[in-house]
């Protein structure tokens, strides 16, 4: 028997390739929150397959802000934008699509490369025996973080920081909008050029001027 | 290390073993007992009478059976599913609320050394928040699913929510790091044995006090309780995000909530109260390590009534003001807690 390492890996790495496919198919493909779902599942997988190399930290962190924060942000939005069947009919062909499957391809093939040469074909961890492999635990990373990749590792936090700022500015824009008391470009451009009395796509009325703050 | 054979059987056997002791005849067990005595205790604090007609034969025991009888109903009860075109999901969503919520007890150390912990692993806390934060989809995938305004509209609430306070607990937590100088939840419960100039013991609550209030008050609003239940809101929302759920589905994420009451209560004993540890009493005797243990579950449950006293004496926040506390109050006040202890134990380590 195939020591149990082993079999947890192949299921891990079933499992995230599994997910990740059913995460691009055009048949799940068409409704956004079952991608969503679907590469929750692969972050997952992967999460599992960090734990098995002793990546621990990165195993917790892979969950906690992948899986934990950024995919629940993203099904936030998804949810947000009130999607109508008619939205998400056909999965429609588009170059930059079949560029992103090119790049895919070539990041994958590169990679593969690194690693092979890296590595001379040999495994670089004994799957049966991950312990022996100190690398990941949140003491080692902490150390490795202040002391030795301490530039590094600043200089991301201040792109980090300079990122959330521009967020709130951006944000912030948006919101004064929403303030004030006249109706302003910004709220009606999405009626611009619509004759008063069409029914919009998402099943609003296109907007008789006197009921416009009903809905907001 | 490599495992094999014989001491792989006994590692389950004696993870078994613990899960049975220690997450279905204690968490569970104190789950169920909140769902009767949250009822009876907002009825005390009420000047109600509370539940108390549930009976078996002439004996009634102040209502106690209820914890009995609501199962049963839960049981029988028709399982509804409404008109939406993700029934799977529809499905799927109590579980996911249900699962993560009694995973977590896998790192709680409920005794001393290893055999009082399901999971020794070394991410201790981290596995903690790994795991809790994947409860958000739970709710908001059936909120989702139930094609339902309301639904939606407490799922939205809950996303938004859970992140934000997800945020400030763990900032508030990397005071206790610091200090105990670890994530591994069973070495900092060791490190909070000593005492504190002979009298005080070395917990986490007299060490950071702040970060208590702040852990306690970000606990209950990831668990979406009052009063941070604006997601569930009846007043505003129906019953938000669990709306359209009925029977065994709604149990779930009512029992998923009960459950996270008994987590928090957990975690919060490991953090600030000692966990095990009884001031001023070291050994390894049986009788010793037993009353640790007993010392650990005293402690959980006074953190659990603290939370149901909470609960029941605070008025609901509006969402605005849920999310102004979060943001503009908690999150600042756990990083101003995080630069003070850091400039702390920094001048403690100079002095030395």
């Amino acid at each position: 028997m195939p020591p149990p390492e082993l079999i947890l890996f192949y299921v891990l790495a079933t499992g995230t390739l599994v997910a990740a496919a059913v995460m691009l198919l055009p048949s799940t493909g068409r409704n956004p929150i079952h991608s969503a779902i679907a590469l929750i599942a692969a972050f997952f997988c992967l999460a599992g397959l960090y734990a098995q190399l002793s990546a621990h930290l990165l195993t917790a962190l892979q969950i906690i802000v992948y899986a934990g924060a950024i995919m629940v942000l993203f099904t936030f939005v998804i949810m947000l934008l009130n999607l109508t069947p008619a939205d998400m009919r056909e999965p429609r062909f588009a170059w930059w699509k079949v560029a992103g499957g090119v790049l895919g391809l070539f990041v994958f093939g590169k990679l593969a490369t690194v690693i092979t040469l890296a590595t001379g074909g040999e495994q670089p961890i004994n799957l049966a025996d991950p312990m022996n492999t100190p690398l990941g635990s949140v003491r080692d990373v902490g150390r490795m973080m202040y002391t030795t990749n301490l530039v590094a590792f600043e200089l991301a936090s201040v792109l980090l920081l300079v990122a959330a700022v521009g967020a709130v500015v951006l944000a912030k824009k948006k919101l004064d909008y929403v303030d004030a008391p006249e109706p302003s470009p910004a709220r009606t451009h999405l009626h611009r050029n619509v004759p008063a009395g069409t029914v919009l796509p998402h099943g609003a009325d296109a907007d008789p001027p006197a009921s416009h703050g009903a809905h907001h | 290390m490599v495992i094999t054979g014989n001491l792989y059987l006994d590692l389950v056997l004696m993870t078994l073993l613990k899960f049975a002791g220690f997450v279905l005849v204690f968490v569970m067990g104190v789950a169920t007992v909140l769902t009767w005595l949250e009822r009876k205790y907002s009825a005390v604090i009420q000047d109600r009478i509370g539940p108390n007609r549930a009976n078996i034969g002439r004996f009634r025991l102040g209502g106690l059976f209820h914890m009995l009888a609501d199962p049963i109903k839960m049981l029988t009860k028709e399982d509804f599913t409404p008109d939406t075109p993700n029934p799977w999901m529809f499905r799927l969503a109590p579980l996911l609320a249900f699962v993560p919520a009694l995973v977590v007890f896998a790192v709680i150390p409920f005794g001393p050394g290893d055999n009082f912990q399901i999971s020794n692993s070394e991410l201790g806390i981290l596995f903690i928040f790994a795991i809790a934060s994947l409860n958000v989809y739970g709710s908001v995938m059936g909120a989702w699913a139930s094609n339902n305004k309301w639904s939606l509209m407490g799922g939205l609430r809950i996303s938004a929510q859970m992140i934000s306070y997800e945020v400030a607990i763990g900032l508030a937590l990397c005071g206790i790091f610091m200090i105990y100088g670890s994530v591994d939840l069973q070495e900092i419960v060791r490190n909070q044995g000593e005492l504190l100039w002979g009298f005080v013991p070395a917990w986490g609550i007299f060490l950071q006090p702040v970060a208590f209030v702040l852990y306690l008050t970000c606990a209950i609003a990831e668990n979406k309780r009052a009063p941070f239940d604006v997601a569930e809101a009846e007043s505003e929302l129906a019953a938000g995000y669990w709306t359209e759920y009925s029977s065994m589905a709604f149990a779930l994420f009512a029992l998923a909530e009960f459950i996270e009451i008994v987590l928090i209560g957990c975690v919060g004993a490991t953090l600030f109260l000692g966990g095990w540890q009884i001031p001023g009493v070291t050994g390894t005797s049986p009788g010793i390590v037993v009353a640790q243990i007993a010392a650990f579950l005293a402690k959980t449950i006074f953190l659990i009534w603290l939370q149901m006293t909470i609960r029941w004496t605070l008025p609901r926040f509006r969402y605005d003001q849920v999310m102004r506390l979060g943001w503009r109050i908690l999150l600042p006040a756990s990083l101003v807690n995080l630069v003070v202890t850091g400039v702390v134990l920094a001048l403690i380590d100079r002095s030395r």
